[in-house]
């Protein structure tokens, strides 16, 4: 029997608060990591490392931060990405919320897809296919 | 890492864990004004000499093939300091590691007593050749710091392995 909700959030605040050095209540549901968090690119390296050890899982290359679509001509124009780099930056995040992101996919505004939600959801969808 | 601040290592388990030793000494002339008339060694050289003996550990793990540097302290903790006199050990494990990055972590012993325990992420800095401002050699593990290697590099050889550092 595997954590519920409760459990795996509560657990995702305690990597958060340890790997970014914030209090447990700023880590709330809709807070992002970079902006309201103050996670620097290094610090996604350590989170992955933490998320892997505290539920024993493994996170590939790329699954939970899918940051080598950016290097992508066919994906990014200028700070813009193009229609097919939104899809393909959906289907590789089916853990992130798009609602507020696809009214201007711009590559400055990609930081705000990466939320406390975001990382719960993609722990949970890990368990469960396990 | 061109300065060199352990001494020489006193076990060394590839992929896994590394114990490296290092005397404090009255001649390392920082210490003359940290502070004046009482010379301590500062924690932050602590925390590089767990940098290096860990740094070494991952970069043997990963065939010296990466310039592999310190890009994060996790934690630092000491609950003692270190002076002239003491000989200090740096006890490196590997927790994570992947092929863009490792974790360590790592207890800092005093005249075989803990004092600290230091947590750190090391990541692979490797430009494509020809980028400005880079060597096309590997900058982190020179020739000196590989010689505190010897006698525990058989390990990478028999792993068919080889040291890229020139």
């Amino acid at each position: 029997m595997g954590p519920n909700h409760d459990e795996v959030f509560l657990k995702v605040k305690d990597v958060l608060s340890d790997a970014l050095g914030v209090d447990d209540e700023e880590v709330s549901v809709d807070a992002t990591l970079q902006g309201d968090l103050g996670a620097e690119s290094i610090d996604f390296l350590d989170i992955v490392f933490r998320l892997e050890k505290a539920f024993s899982i493994k996170i590939p290359k790329g699954e939970l931060f899918p940051d080598e679509l950016l290097s992508n001509p066919d994906y990014v124009e200028g700070d813009r990405l193009t229609a097919l780099g939104l899809e393909r930056l959906k289907s590789a995040m089916p853990h992130a919320d798009f609602a507020r992101f696809e009214q201007s996919p711009t590559v400055s505004k990609m930081s705000e897809l990466f939320t406390v939600k975001t990382i719960v959801n993609y722990i949970e969808s890990k368990l469960a296919a396990a | 890492m061109r300065w060199i601040w352990i001494d020489g290592f006193v076990d060394f388990v590839s992929g896994v864990r590394a114990s490296a030793v290092k005397n404090v000494t009255l001649s390392e002339e920082h210490l003359h004004d940290h502070f004046p008339g009482y010379p301590v060694v500062p924690a932050s050289l602590l925390i590089e000499g767990m940098a290096q003996t860990a740094g070494i550990l991952v970069g043997e793990a990963r065939g010296f093939r990466h310039n592999v540097i310190l890009a994060k302290i996790r934690s630092a903790e000491f609950d003692d300091h270190a002076v002239p006199g003491d000989r200090l050990r740096f006890d490196a494990v590997v927790e994570s590691m992947d092929d863009r990055a490792a974790a360590t972590g790592g207890i800092v012993h005093k005249n075989g007593a803990s004092i600290g325990r230091v947590g750190l992420i090391f990541s692979y800095l490797d430009p494509a050749p020809g980028t400005a401002g880079f060597p096309d050699h590997n900058f982190v593990f020179t020739p000196q710091m590989l010689s505190l290697l010897a006698g525990f590099l058989n390990q990478s050889a028999s792993r068919g392995d080889s040291a890229h550092a020139r």
